[in-house]
């Protein structure tokens, strides 16, 4: 069924008892064209660029879990595009713009809010960095403004404008920049991919690959072996646990980024906005929460849960830019785990193993590439050939010194 | 956490600097004229790739608001248990990992 007003309409006359299912269960065939391994929102979106823009059947997404309970429902749901280096803003900016027209592409209220993003800055040398920076997104085709402070406080009266320390003396805006309601974004890609054919799993976890002369051509699950013809792995945090079935050793490090929600408050902050003397970003939900986070923990984890000195930081940090929050009250917080890089930017390329593709290194800003990194390893599957925006994005960068390292922090991967 | 160091006693991990996986101390080493393909991996594979294992890490640690030592933690990346610390320096004269 196709998602309407009518159809609202038709359901509520009805008492609403004949919503179909948004997506099927399938038990999984023997044998498929493509596999992707990780029902997250990339894995997702991987299946439903290429049954939609690649014209490719017989598709199975295989989730370990269920939808949603990966990163794609644990993140801040920020998006933006505002990078800084030649292989990355073509990227980020093709996935604003595909965020921009995806509800009607997949027929899912997304609740893509475009509320604007505001870095702020501290002093004039951030000042230059931002100008800088801005100009890069603009000669990318991306938006960008330097806001003063006086256009600052007009949106951000309540500020701590004139800290002695760190006074806030404005910011670089992307105001096509905002959040999405970030589980919606798995349910649309699920529903858009199932209507179009592909058989989505859950509870289905690969622990191994079946190889035969040096080619990938199926993975070993708790549902029994799956032969396919290409295999895409896009298994963001737990990258290294799956690849390391094959051998290979990866420029990937996990490690547990926390996020916290406080309780619902009348709206106070109308965008995202992001410190610029510490680490530390806010929205606020729909609902009226305050969503916000900070550093990474700093340690390799596994564990999809942090310890409290980040907390602590976490908090200093926003009390330090918005001290009027500090009276709210924190309702939840939770921990994802991230495969973070060596240069802190993604690789979406082909292994050296034949029939078998990488996707993965989204550090913590893979939500906003979603609807990108989807299209752009559909398009790697689909092809063999990197899509154009993503052909920076390649696994041999490190050993040819290709990096794309947007803080220049070297080759270690809690510093990105 | 807390990192129980071999000379200080029982310490909170947030008096740490944490850059990664021991194996950093474990460089490979080469002549300057050196550019054999193999030479070029091996820089590469010690300076890029990390075995990231789920379960027992060696790593380490520097005990940036302490006594300034490199320690080796032996820590459970799922749990954040914490079976073994000792001295870089000490691992290291003893032939390494
Ligand atoms: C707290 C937090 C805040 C964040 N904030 C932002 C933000 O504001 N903006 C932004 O852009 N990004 C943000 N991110 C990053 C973003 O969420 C991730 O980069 C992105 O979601 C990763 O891609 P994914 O959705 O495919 O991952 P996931 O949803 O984690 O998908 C991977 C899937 O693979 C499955 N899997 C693992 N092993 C196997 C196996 N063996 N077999 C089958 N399936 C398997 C997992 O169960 C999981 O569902 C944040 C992350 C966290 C944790």
């Amino acid at each position: 069924m196709r998602y309407s007003g009518f159809s609202i309409i038709k359901q509520a006359l009805t008492g609403h008892k004949s919503w179909p299912k948004a997506w099927r269960t399938p038990d999984p065939k023997p044998a498929y064209d493509y596999i992707i391994v990780g029902g997250g929102g990339h894995g997702l979106s991987t299946a439903y660029y290429l049954a939609s823009v690649y014209g490719a059947k017989n598709i199975a997404v295989l989730e370990k879990g269920w939808l949603g309970s990966g990163n794609i429902g644990r993140n801040t749901t920020i998006i933006r595009s505002n990078y800084l280096l030649d292989g990355n803003v073509p990227f980020y900016e093709m996935s604003l713009k595909l965020w921009e027209g995806l509800e009607q592409d997949f027929n899912y209220n997304a609740m893509v809010s475009q509320r604007g993003i505001i870095n702020l800055y501290h002093s004039d040398s951030q000042r230059d960095a931002y100008a800088r920076r801005g100009n890069a997104m603009i000669m990318n085709g991306a938006d960008a403004e330097m806001l003063d402070q006086d256009a600052l406080r007009k949106l951000y009266p309540d500020l701590n404008y004139d800290n002695a320390r760190f006074p806030i003396m404005g910011g670089l805006a992307q105001w096509r920049g905002g959040s999405v309601r970030h589980d919606a974004v798995a349910w649309g890609y699920a529903r858009g991919a199932d209507r179009l054919g592909v058989d989505i799993i859950q509870n289905c976890e690969v622990t191994d690959f079946i190889m035969e002369k040096g080619a990938c051509t199926g993975v070993v699950t708790n549902k029994g072996k799956i032969m396919g013809k290409k295999i895409g792995v896009a298994v963001a945090g737990s990258t290294t646990k799956v690849m390391s079935k094959t051998g290979m050793r990866l420029p990937i490090e996990s490690h547990v980024l926390q996020a916290f929600v406080s309780e619902g408050l009348k709206p106070i902050i109308p965008g995202v906005i992001t410190y610029g003397m510490g680490h530390f970003y806010i929205s606020q939900s729909d609902k009226g929460g305050l969503v916000f986070g900070g550093d990474i923990d700093g340690y390799n984890s596994y564990a999809q849960r942090g310890n409290l000195p980040v907390v602590e930081h976490v908090c200093e940090g926003g009390i330090a830019m918005m001290p009027y929050i500090g009276k709210a009250k924190m309702l939840r917080m939770w921990g994802g785990i991230m495969d973070m890089s060596m240069d802190g930017s993604p690789i979406i390329d082909k292994t050296g193993i034949d029939n078998l593709y990488l996707n993965t290194g989204w550090c913590y800003g893979g939500f906003k590439a979603t609807p990108a990194s989807g299209y752009c390893f559909a398009h790697l599957l689909a092809n063999d050939e990197p899509h154009e925006n993503a052909a920076a994005l390649r696994l041999d960068r490190f050993s040819t010194g290709a990096v794309i390292d947007e803080r220049g922090a070297g080759a270690q991967p809690n510093l990105h | 956490m807390i990192i129980n160091h071999p000379l200080l006693g029982p310490r909170d991990a947030s008096e740490f600097y944490y850059i990664g996986d021991a194996a950093m101390i474990m460089r490979p080493d080469a002549k300057p004229d050196d550019h054999s393909a193999e030479t070029m991996a091996a820089f590469d594979s010690y300076q890029h790739h990390r075995d990231n294992p789920h379960g027992f890490h060696r790593e380490l640690w520097y005990h940036e608001q302490g006594d300034r030592s490199w320690l080796i933690v032996t820590r459970n990346t799922t749990t954040h248990e914490i079976t073994k610390v000792e001295l870089a320096r000490d691992v290291k004269l003893k032939g390494g990992l």
